[in-house]
């Protein structure tokens, strides 16, 4: 179909000497088995992906570990009925034969197990548990529909330029913890395709923690605690903020909030929305006299109502004039509960939580699940995130080749696939050949001074000796 | 078996020097059989009690004093210098009776690791460096040139959880934030780089993940050695002993339907109105006008309805149900009809789960969109005085239970609930929705 679709796009182009519009090149918009085959065929980064899952153990080291990348779980949904569990491959040309033969919707990312997932049945004994998961990113999901509560332009799955930004923040407030307090260096952000972003930590450090460390790096971040049922959802007790609470709010938050989201979510512009900032203020006298301002609606000045009413409520908030204890973090509270970064906690909480992997395409939107440069993360826009069905018209322009490499070249696919190489896996794997020779030096050392092991020789387990009485 | 009394034998050189053992392996030490199953129900009460310490919401200051208390009320012995022994033998015999299963150990980590934490806060600040460096922990205290330049950050950690201290008394530790996940949680240190910045105070937190780490090694060790060598060894001497003193103390785990039958589909709403605890009738209530619930309330309420009897058809029937306005019938058998039959246990690794208790309810964080967790840890004081009142509890019982709430006591609230409720007294307090649900029925059946 597509290629003949290509040869009368070709002659259209000789003759009229530019691009046609919607002739012989156009793919209509879609998602299906065939685009996905044409996709995984020419596009998907197969030899990228496994590379990045090898962690440098495919190199010529002594010390690589060959059974590495083979321990890594993927999983394939087909067709959107079948779903395939502990796929594991020991080549690239494994993964991608794979991939290609069977044409997933959604490829997931698990963990990389004890014993190859294949053999974990004949591993299985009760009580002892020898198949389990021994490395796994630190992975981050952040889904704007947790968000619906404080958004107004959109709800459920839409998103728009107005509410993205909120994905920004979080990004920018994460991405920045995650290097500066936690010391990550290799971290990937991806677009999930349609509402939100996933992140990838791949450090080594970050591989090896355990289920405890990851949720206590989730508790770190977790600010936002509620729900329908309860109503202060944000609370910053204390006569401070944590340095990592203040950074990210005077960074980031506090920006934000004043001088976009204010007035792209029309914050307090009518008495629903308005009554639910109230709401987050303990004082009756305060709220009662904002309210009375608000309800007069009497335009002071030609400003934005919404940035006037948040001037008003700061003032009053930070004036001192406070009653009730819990006040002084009113304002910050306020800001926290709309902008604050809201983490899916059980995501990153377990090691044997998969996740999507980069390069997959959203079944209901068509868009690549591409990587997003934290540096440039203002500039990402999700509406011209480039579909399937664009990537294949660009491709039918370029014409039909055999057996050429790089396809994604040629196409909008490119700078990301360039990106995540340059800036993501080429860095992490020179970090990892520097691991694992270092690794292995030190383990030389450590076996020449035969005398140095930990002293917990003993197993705890010996018992004593009973006597009857 | 020659006839001994014990004798105090002189503690081998890699054991205990401090008073607070750290258990690291079995002395051989000499102890009659009736002391074998005496110290370790001693030593069980203690656990239990702090057990129930927890549940109840108990504050750190409040733990401090009921540990203490619990300690000497069940741990002395008549001969002084046999405590330390009563000590480590206790902790020893009932590593044997809670190695057996993954439930156990992770009971017996968590409350014996609790029992060290707050055993070693009670000790002074010599004796706590004499414990760490008995651990060997790699980490040297900060010099102060350095806490010069962070000084500021680490004032604002320690205002931000409310410490009157001056960073400039205080020495501080450089610790990789992987040793302190309970400090890094809760935003109690300052880190920078992936180290944690760890006051000598806070150092509890390093020595009890050490603690823990390697009980908890030690206790899938002990298993396998029971499990291959000791249980055959002892079947006539010891494991009688053992297993008595594990069934003796766990409350039932209602992973067996009760003994009043099935509960059916019809009987359901009959029973939601009359029997459910608070947070099972605030999902099936939300299950019912949302036709959704999202998976931390499925599992809560789905485990919840295995325990009081609903078998799998019917339960399959009833969420398809309930779900049906906003999943076709076949988008459930594809998305939710498996984690279903995983709960029954005919999926997967076929285990069979258990119907989550108090505790574990009271300790989820539900988040956006969520209704499980316990409502009166979660609910705003306005939500819950409605959602009594719906259940009929009178103003004055609500007053009693708002009390209860402010004070943390999440699981006397609930029992106060149930005593409104249902007229009449509940001893032993709730500790298990499923518990709640059956004392319920034996009331209204016998009426």
């Amino acid at each position: 179909m597509a290629r003949e679709e290509a040869e009368n796009g070709r002659d259209d182009m000789l003759i009229d000497g530019r691009e046609p519009e919607n002739q012989g090149n156009a793919v209509p918009d879609g998602f299906n088995a065939n685009y996905l085959k044409l996709y995984y065929g020419k596009l998907f980064p197969h030899a990228d992906i496994f590379k990045w899952m090898s962690y440098g153990n495919d190199g010529k080291h002594p010390a690589c570990d060959k059974s590495y990348v083979g321990r890594r779980e993927f999983s394939f949904t087909l067709n959107d009925e079948i779903y395939l569990r502990f796929q594991c491959f020991n080549s690239a040309s494994e993964l991608e034969s794979s991939i290609k033969e069977k044409c997933p919707f959604k490829i997931d990312i698990g963990p990389v197990y004890s014993v190859e997932p294949s053999k974990r049945c004949a591993y299985a004994q009760s009580g002892d548990n020898v198949f389990i998961p021994v490395e796994r990113e630190l992975v981050f999901d952040i889904d704007i529909t947790d968000y619906d509560d404080v958004r107004y332009c959109c709800s459920g799955a839409d998103i728009c330029l107005d509410c993205w930004p909120l994905m920004t923040v979080a990004i920018k407030v994460i991405d920045t913890a995650l290097r500066d307090d936690f010391g990550f260096d290799h971290i990937l952000w991806v677009y999930s395709g349609r509402r939100g972003v996933h992140c990838w930590v791949c450090d080594g450090k970050a591989r090896r923690l355990t289920n405890e460390q990851r949720a206590a790096i989730a508790d770190y971040f977790r600010v936002y605690k509620g729900n329908e049922n309860s109503q202060k959802k944000v609370s910053l007790p204390g006569p401070a903020l944590h340095p990592f609470l203040a950074r990210s709010y005077t960074d980031v938050l506090r920006n934000f909030f004043e001088a976009k989201l204010l007035s792209s979510q029309n914050i307090f512009s009518t008495e629903e929305r308005y009554e639910k900032i109230l709401e987050m203020i303990p004082d009756e006298s305060i709220t009662s006299e904002l309210r009375g301002k608000w309800q007069e609606n009497r335009r002071i000045s030609k400003d934005d109502i919404n940035i006037v009413r948040w001037d008003q409520l700061k003032k009053i908030l930070q004036s001192g004039r406070q009653k009730v204890q819990g006040l002084s973090r009113c304002v910050e509270e306020i800001v926290f509960s709309f902008t604050y970064p809201r983490l899916d906690m059980e995501v990153s909480k377990h090691m044997n939580h998969l996740l999507k992997a980069p390069f997959c395409v959203h079944p209901k939107t068509g868009r690549v699940c591409v990587p997003i440069d934290p540096d440039e993360c203002d500039e990402f826009d999700p509406t011209t995130v480039p579909t399937l069905s664009q990537l294949l018209e660009e491709l039918n322009r370029g014409g039909f080749k055999v057996d050429a490499d790089n396809e994604w070249d040629r196409t909008s696919l490119g700078k990301s696939v360039t990106f995540f190489r340059s800036s993501f896996l080429q860095p992490l794997l020179k970090s990892c050949k520097e691991e694992i020779e270092s690794s292995y030096n030190a383990k030389r050392q450590q076996s020449k001074n035969p005398l140095s092991w930990d002293g917990n020789g003993r197993s705890g387990v010996d018992f004593f000796i009973l006597v009857h009485t | 078996m020659e006839v001994v009394r014990s004798q105090r034998i002189s503690t081998p050189k890699n054991d205990v020097v401090s008073i607070l053992p750290l258990y690291r392996s079995a002395p051989p030490l000499e102890v009659r059989l009736e002391d074998f199953e005496l110290f370790a129900m001693d030593r069980l009460r203690v656990l239990k009690g702090i057990s129930d310490g927890l549940s109840r919401g108990k504050k750190p200051e409040d733990m401090d004093k009921l540990v203490g208390d619990l300690w000497k009320a069940n741990m002395r012995h008549t001969d002084a210098t046999e405590v330390v022994n009563k000590d480590i033998i206790s902790h020893f015999v009932l590593r044997l009776v809670y190695c057996r299963t993954e439930e156990l150990r992770k009971w017996f980590l968590s409350m014996e690791t609790a029992l060290f934490r707050y055993r070693f806060r009670l000790e002074n600040s010599e004796s706590q460096r004499t414990i760490m460096a008995e651990y060997n922990l790699p980490y040297k205290a900060v010099p102060t040139a350095e806490i010069e330049s962070v000084k500021d950050k680490l004032s604002q950690v320690a205002r931000s959880i409310n410490w009157t201290l001056h960073i400039a008394d205080v020495i501080f530790y450089k610790v990789p934030f992987e040793e302190v996940p309970e400090l890094v949680a809760n935003r109690r240190v300052y880190i920078h780089k992936g180290l944690a910045y760890v006051a000598m105070n806070q150092v509890v937190s390093l020595i009890v993940t050490q603690f823990r780490s390697h009980l908890s090694k030690a206790l899938v060790l002990t298993n396998r050695k029971w499990t291959s060598t000791i249980r055959e060894q002892e079947k006539d001497r010891l494991a009688p002993v053992v297993e008595a003193l594990c069934t003796s103390y766990l409350g039932p785990d209602y992973s067996q339907p009760n003994e009043f039958g099935e509960i059916s589909l019809k009987d359901i709403d009959q029973v939601a109105k009359s029997s459910f605890p608070l947070c099972m009738r605030h999902l099936f209530d939300k299950v019912r006008e949302d036709h959704h619930l999202k998976h931390g309330g499925r599992m809560q309420l789905g485990l919840f309805l295995k325990g009081i009897g609903l078998k799998l058809d019917d339960a399959m029937a009833f969420w398809k149900a309930e779900f049906s306005p906003k999943v076709s019938a076949e988008r459930f058998d594809k998305e939710y009809a498996y984690s279903i039959r995983h709960n029954y246990g005919r999926e997967g690794k076929r285990t069979d789960y258990t119907p989550y208790s108090c505790q574990k309810i009271i300790s989820s964080t539900p988040g956006v969109g969520d209704h499980h967790g316990c409502p009166y840890r979660h609910f705003s004081a306005e939500n819950l005085q409605a959602a009594l009142g719906r259940m009929g509890v009178d103003s004055r019982a609500v007053e009693d239970v708002m009390d209860k709430v402010r004070n943390r006591h999440y699981q006397l609230a609930c029992t106060l609930t149930f005593e409104a409720v249902h007229g009449s007294s509940c001893d032993a307090g709730i500790n298990h929705p499923n518990q709640y649900f059956s004392d319920s029925q034996k009331i209204l059946k016998s009426k």
